[in-house]
């Protein structure tokens, strides 16, 4: 048998033991980047084969929590893809503003750069004070994190850059105070988020909301994983209700896609139908 | 010198950096419409920007172009370019996954990426062309597809318009064949059984 395909039995079998074990499911996510970061986590927890990994996390209790850093954090850019901000602003937000009161769903916001953006979007649009935020993930360091709203200083030139980009109404530095090498964000943006432990792969629905948001985060999924998320997300979403995603994910092999429409293409962003 | 294969291959994976536009021109329009493998490539592009590689090769090449969207299937006769600011690999053999990790040797896409997952994915039925290029992104993963008993091959450094990337994958691969670009593009001719 060839290595490589030992390799992926392994992984499975790690898959099993960590959901048996830990109750995280990633075992519908897509293969490619796990074998990448399963990868580097042997290497830095010193297992030459998954298998021994496999072994140190059912017996040491410290493996799993820094395991789980690797399987599951993505750093994204506060405004990443300009044009999609841009039409969020000028299609999407119009139609939110006619709602009396507004709920929105940050699927998978990992450490929160999403998250404050839209913040940012929804105060500029005058929506940020009828609006409540649900920004969920599976990784609580990650949570805590994007709760706390402090970011590097030295990627704010760039989230500047995407921002103004974006069609930002003012400058990013009216929402953040440095200090430290960090860059602290107004704590009245984050007012309205709820932060909270959420996961596609195994809990259900917990809110009807007027916009999805969930960028990046399929990518890590496999077609049956991604087919359970977009029926979440369309079991969540009002009639009318949008939903975007990031620039090269598609609805197209997602037989719950067939209820959305296409309304920014270049931008992925969908309306239910 | 002929270019000659030591054995059959499934895919082609390319990458390129810094004077990779020019060596792609003429590498891409060699590949007839029916090449009968998929060919991934793996350029250093700005990751704030929209790319335009399909449309700055469309007009000289008669093979498919097409930059890959999450979950596109894995077709032979298509030129398939990494997009700007994901990293692009093999699911497996017959579809691609995209990620937004970490850039890899200050690059997202990363050619070591692609380059390592085309070894776990294809092993020895896998052929890696590393090209002009002023880093040494791709020398770890050119020598991960040697490691799997695929075929490495990398553009002459005194040909190349950066030769520090081609020279970079000589030294982590010194079996590594060496060709300028025309030997290359027969090199691939070659692959593809076609003369």
């Amino acid at each position: 048998m060839e290595s490589a395909a030992i390799l992926d039995m392994e992984l499975k079998l790690l898959l099993e033991a960590i959901y048996l074990r830990f109750h995280y499911d990633f075992r519908e996510y897509s293969m490619a980047s796990l074998r990448r970061r399963v990868g580097q986590a042997m290497v830095q927890l010193h297992c030459p084969s998954v298998s021994r990994l496999q072994e140190k996390l059912l017996h040491d209790p410290d493996a799993f929590p820094a395991l789980l850093q690797y399987m599951t954090v993505q750093v994204s850019d506060m405004f990443r893809d300009p044009t999609y901000w841009r039409s969020l602003r000028q299609v999407v937000m119009p139609v939110l503003s006619t709602y009396p009161s507004l709920k929105i769903w940050v699927a998978g916001c990992s450490s929160g750069e999403e998250v404050y953006s839209l913040c940012i979007l929804l105060r500029e649009e005058g929506l940020l004070d009828k609006s409540i935020l649900y920004a969920t993930d599976i990784n609580a360091e990650a949570l805590r994190r994007a709760q706390s709203g402090v970011f590097e200083l030295d990627r704010l030139p760039r989230f500047s850059r995407n921002y103004r980009e974006g069609g930002g109404r003012s400058t990013l530095s009216d929402y953040y105070t440095a200090a430290y090498g960090s860059a602290v964000f107004d704590k009245t943006l984050s007012k309205n988020v709820v932060f909270s432990d959420h996961s596609l792969a195994t809990d259900s629905v917990f809110s009807e909301v007027q916009l999805v948001s969930c960028r990046n985060v399929l990518i890590y999924f496999n077609n049956a994983l991604q087919e359970r998320a977009i029926g979440l997300f369309h079991d969540s979403l009002v009639r009318k209700g949008f939903l975007g995603l990031g620039s090269k994910e598609s609805l197209r092999s997602v037989a719950a896609g067939a209820a959305f429409d296409e309304v920014v293409r270049e931008d992925r962003i969908f309306q239910k139908l | 010198m002929i270019p000659h294969l030591p054995h059959a291959v499934d895919a082609v994976v390319i990458g390129a950096s810094s004077g990779g536009i020019d060596v792609l021109s003429t590498l891409l329009p060699a590949l007839p419409r029916d090449y009968p493998l998929p060919v991934v490539v793996c350029l250093h592009v700005p990751p704030d920007r929209r790319s335009l590689l399909v449309e700055v090769f469309r007009y000289r090449c008669t093979i498919r172009l097409k930059e890959v969207d999450d979950k596109d299937k894995v077709e032979p006769g298509v030129v398939y370019f990494a997009p700007p600011d994901y990293h692009l690999l093999f699911e497996d053999r017959t579809s691609f996954s995209l990620s937004v990790d970490d850039p890899v040797n200050h690059s997202r896409p990363s050619i070591d990426v692609l380059f390592q997952s085309a070894a776990g994915v294809f092993g020895a039925r896998a052929l890696g062309v590393l090209c002009s290029g002023s880093n040494d992104d791709g020398a770890a993963g050119l020598s991960a597809i040697c490691v799997a008993g695929g075929i490495a091959a990398v553009q002459d450094p005194r040909s190349a318009t950066s030769p520090e990337m081609p020279s970079a994958g000589l030294l982590a691969c010194p079996t590594a064949l060496v060709h300028d670009a025309k030997g290359l593009a027969q090199l691939l001719r070659n692959a593809g059984g076609t003369k």
